[in-house]
């Protein structure tokens, strides 16, 4: 650039040809610029005209269906199925108010107008489409296409929706998808307005793997806002689909035992603490949730006093009444507090610091063994035990055995329960432990309280000789092309060390819980295999401690009469299943938890028999005569407290 | 010192009328871009803008009672200000879309990369003032010059914004260019630069990279980057020779364009005034910057001079960067139109910028 370099003594003018030079170099831009404007502006004017014009594209944001969710032997428990939408630009209208008229008239209802009114006032850009009904039924779907002329502006939109195969069926496990709420939008960017989210269960739990990729289209419109063609597509991509623990046959089997009960059932495998079941009455549909549930069957669900969106399996807590005997005599055996051959005299009730604490027997069991204790559920022989043992060694052999602590299934809100000991009480009520809350504890009244799945972990720890597995629902996630792309293998949660002795004594008296003479829960008796069990009774309200026998049940309401439970596992010598029910205001557990444990079971050994197989076990063994024999040994007055 | 009445007598009004027309054009379109129907209320960017408006207009003013020259002592000062206040914003800053580039002040949204754009021209020309050696600047007096840019253009990138880190190198090549280079230094600092350029698209992001690949084919990409540019020049053509007319237009309304207000803005003006308001608006820019040249031209004192050329050289390449892109000319990058699009730093850094250039034209008679 030299040539510009002037040879004035002044500075300035050896800057003005290079000034000058940039000038006219940047005025050539501008009119380079021009000759581009009047191409665009006046040669392409037409053309762009046109393309304005018409240009009625959209931009739309494809939902992805989320993931198929299958039962342990890959049959579907949830799908995603197309749903359809009406919705309406109302920019694309050209009388408004009648095509809202119409549609008002054809959907039923008089809510279009304001959903736009609504819909504007939260800034909704224009030709940005108002969502006017979710989820149209069929008749209403063949309305709006046959008078799709008459609605300029109101399309149908296909997004696929969530199904739940068989309605109520797991729904506390499975749980409910709905609109993604205004604190999920501001932790998330992935989702906007309007997407899908797991709300509860497995669909919240599992939502980063069911949710899928959204994908988008260009889609072009005509002049009344009907689509003509997509331009462009980003595909979506669908989500994972999740393999369950549970058994479809086995849960329909106790879904339809526990049908017009309220109360809840675990089953789980104790050899990997897969759950095979999980349920929970009342029950809700969770269905009604996909996509906008309307507030009509919202409060119905909150204001229902029966709480059919808590999931009792692992919300629930209530006393174990005397399935907690199982723990009394595990701790005492193992402490060497008691032994096989200890005996204790039921008179019916026990003095104990002025007062008396009955036998729920009210003539007593008279001089009776540990075995006998279990079997017929002494309350008595259990309140010595537990005196020799004292409630902080009860306590310290609950939790080793899985009560009173969360199970650490992935389902949210899980609660832990309460296995009083001395100083839990100094915490909590900041008083020392008085002995005689010990009888109460011993017999699992009192302060004690566990959930369903807690003890479901109890038997199965007895079955499998003192593992804790986590209970877990989820067998794998399988990515798109059926490869797991992640697999949920048994996690060991702790484990009790329980002396083959001990475990012998306390499989044999459940044993006989179920098969032996004065066992309390013949009514969980399968032909061919042996069911070890034991029943109990959760008191409802007050008297706690002080037991009134011999009341007819069928004479109390039902809101005071007591909750049945019964734990279980099968076959004894080898356990595949172990299970935990309650029957809420059921009575008695070997009245009315038996049968719901019993039909389970037998379900369960039709399809997995057991190992090695029994001869016997062929469909004969779910037949009507070996029923009624197990039902002839029993005369179902049996009942214990 | 005493209010001189030379301030008032050869106060520029054609820069000054000039501006303010361009803030009203920039006031209509925003009004434009962010209009959603005749019942609702003005939009309140538009009412912010008119804010800035105000606010720049006392900036540029204040900035004419300033005598120009002292900036030459202070040129270091503020461009280590500036400097600072990039620092902040990768420590502090506000995040938008993506990029870090504002700092909240509660009431204010500053965006350190436009004053950067002023620190650079500062320093840069302060660098500059003295007498080149006998044939020009040699390379080896390109170092410090490279150095003071180099440090801003990667604090801009990190945010990133490729927008600004591109204005700032070219205002600096544009004042070494005017201050004047001997043959050899100008040969070598050319065939750098072509040599960067393949090492440059390795280290942008994969955004950047599509800009430029669906600048070269916009149909590669319809739904992404290249929509934005087909959008936007069918909101250009169809505007037509007069336009559709204010508040008309309809590519904006349908939201086919992205940043109206801002890097696009200048798509909503044209569809809705047409080749005629185009013209105008380049004429408008235009003005500026054969006024600032002979501004640069008849000043005494090299520093004055420079310092001219260096703030019409900011105008210059954002309006031709802005409108090329716009127009399809040139890529996707993000650079506002000046004192034309949304935006308070952009707009009262480019007031005061031309309130500099006034007091360049009113001190240059002092000597």
């Amino acid at each position: 650039m030299a040539k510009f370099r002037a040879k004035s003594q002044s500075t300035v003018p050896k800057l003005e040809p290079r000034i000058a030079l940039l000038t006219a170099a940047m005025l050539t831009v501008f009119g380079l610029v021009c000759v581009r404007l009047y191409y665009l502006q006046v040669m392409q004017h037409q053309e762009m005209s046109q393309l304005a014009d018409r240009n009625r594209i959209r931009l739309h944001r494809v939902p992805a269906p989320r993931g198929l969710v299958f039962d342990r032997r890959h049959r579907p428990l949830v799908d995603t199925q197309p749903t359809f939408d009406a919705e309406i630009v109302p920019e694309d209208s050209t009388n408004l108010s009648e095509t809202i008229e119409r549609l008002e008239n054809l959907l039923g209802g008089d809510h279009v107008a304001d959903k736009i009114a609504a819909a504007d006032e939260q800034g909704r850009p224009p030709y940005e489409p108002v969502l006017v009904e979710e989820r149209l039924d069929w008749p209403k779907v063949v309305a709006l296409e046959a008078h799709q002329l008459e609605l300029p502006g109101v399309s149908l939109e296909i997004t696929p929706g969530r199904h739940y195969l068989y309605g109520k069926l797991a729904a506390h496990l499975l749980g409910y998808v709905g609109e993604v709420s205004r604190e999920d939008l501001i932790k998330q960017t992935v989702y906007r307005m309007g997407d899908e989210i797991g709300k509860f269960g497995l669909e919240r739990g599992w939502e980063p793997f069911l949710r899928g990729q959204p994908g988008g289209q260009e889609v072009e419109v005509d002049a009344v806002g009907r689509r003509l063609r997509v331009l462009k597509e980003i595909p979506d991509t669908p989500g994972e689909s999740v393999v369950l623990t549970i058994d479809l046959d086995v849960q329909q089997a106790a879904e339809q035992a526990m049908e017009g009960k309220n109360g809840a059932l675990v089953a789980i495998d104790p050899n990997t603490g897969d759950v095979l079941a999980m349920v929970s009455h009342p029950a809700f549909d969770p269905d009604v949730f996909g996509a906008g549930v309307k507030s009509s069957d919202w409060r119905a669900l909150m204001s229902d006093p029966d709480h059919p969106l808590q999931n009792r399996a692992i919300q629930g807590t209530y006393p174990p009444g005397s399935t907690f005997k199982i723990v009394d005599s595990i701790a005492g055996l193992e402490e060497k507090t008691l032994a096989e051959d200890t005996a204790y005299t039921c008179s019916g009730g026990l003095w104990f610091g002025g007062r008396e604490y009955h036998c729920w027997r009210k003539q007593g069991h008279g001089t009776i063994g540990l075995h006998n204790a279990i079997v017929r559920s002494c309350d008595v022989y259990f309140y010595d035990v537990g005196q020799r043992l004292g409630v902080d060694r009860i306590a310290h052999w609950a939790h080793a055995l899985g009560l009173g602590n969360k199970t650490g299934i992935e389902l949210d809100n899980e609660k832990p329960g309460v296995i009083p000991s001395s100083a839990w009480k100094q915490k909590r009520f900041r008083e020392r432990w008085y002995p005689a809350e010990t009888l109460s504890v011993a017999i699992g009244q009192g302060y004690v309280s566990v959930t369903p799945i807690q003890l479901a972990q109890l038997a199965a720890v007895v079955a499998n000789g003192g593992t804790r597995y986590r209970p877990q629902f989820v067998k794998a996630v399988e990515a798109l092309d059926g490869s797991i792309a992640k697999a949920y293998p048994p996690v060991v949660e702790g484990h009790a060390d329980l002396s083959p002795e001990t475990l012998a004594i306390v499989r044999d008296a459940m044993a006989d819980v179920v098969n032996g003479p004065g066992g309390t829960a013949h009514r969980a008796a399968l032909p061919g295999i042996t069911v070890c069990a034991k029943t109990g009774t959760a008191q409802v309200v007050g008297n706690k401690g002080t037991l009134v026998a011999g009341e007819d049940e069928d004479k109390i309401p039902e809101k005071y009469r007591d909750h049945a439970w019964l734990i279980a596992f099968a076959p004894k010598e080898h356990p595949q299943i172990a299970i935990a029910c309650i029957v809420e205001h059921g009575g008695h557990g070997g009245a009315a938890a038996a049968p719901v444990v019993h039909d389970v079971m037998q379900r369960f050994f039709q399809l997995y028999p057991p190992t090695p197989p029994m001869p016997e076990l062929t469909q004969a063994a779910a037949t009507e005569p070996a029923i009624a024999r197990v039902l002839d040994d029993d005369p179902g007055t049996a009942a214990e407290r | 010192m005493a209010f001189d009445r030379r301030l008032i007598i050869r106060f520029d009004w054609t820069i000054f009328w000039t501006v303010l027309a361009l803030a009203v054009v920039g006031l209509l379109s925003i009004a434009s871009a962010a209009y959603r129907g005749p019942h609702k209320p003005i939009d309140p960017l538009v009412i912010r803008q008119c804010v800035w408006i105000a606010a720049g207009t006392v900036a540029m003013l204040t900035v004419v009672l300033f005598d120009y020259r002292a900036l030459a002592t202070y040129a270091y000062a503020l461009y280590v200000i500036a400097i600072g206040l990039l620092i902040a914003v990768e420590l502090i800053g506000h995040s938008t879309g993506g990029s870090r580039r504002w700092i909240n002040l509660g009431f204010f949204h500053l965006e350190p990369s436009e004053l950067a754009k002023l620190a650079i021209v500062l320093v840069m020309v302060r660098y500059f003032r003295e007498e080149p050696p006998k044939g020009g600047w040699s390379l080896r007096q390109m170092v410090i010059p490279a150095v003071l840019l180099g440090i801003p253009v990667a604090l801009v990138l990190k945010q990133p914004d490729l927008g600004t880190a591109l204005i700032l190198i070219l205002i600096t090549v544009t004042l070494v260019f005017v201050s004047g280079l001997n043959a050899r230094t100008m040969i070598v600092l050319a065939f750098a630069g072509l040599c960067v350029m393949p090492l440059g698209w390795h280290y942008l992001k994969p955004y950047q990279r599509q800009r430029l690949v669906s600048f070269v084919n916009p149909q590669a990409d319809p739904l992404g980057s290249g929509y934005h540019v087909i959008q936007s020049e069918i909101a250009i053509g169809s505007g037509g020779p007069w336009g559709k007319g204010f508040l008309k237009g309809t590519q904006a309304r349908l939201n086919f364009l992205p940043e109206q207000s801002t890097d696009f803005i200048f798509s909503v003006f044209a569809e809705e005034f047409g080749l005629a308001g185009s013209m105008l608006l380049l004429s408008l820019y235009a003005i500026l910057i054969t006024r600032g040249a002979w501004i640069a031209r008849h000043t005494r004192d090299r520093f004055g001079s420079l310092l001219a050329i260096g703030l019409i050289s900011i105008v210059f390449w954002q309006v031709a960067i802005n409108i090329g892109m716009a127009t399809g000319l040139l890529p996707v990058v993000g650079i506002t139109l000046p004192l034309v699009s949304y935006g308070g730093s952009s707009l009262i850094a480019m007031m005061m910028a031309m309130g500099l250039l006034i007091s360049i034209n009113i001190r240059r008679y002092f000597f």
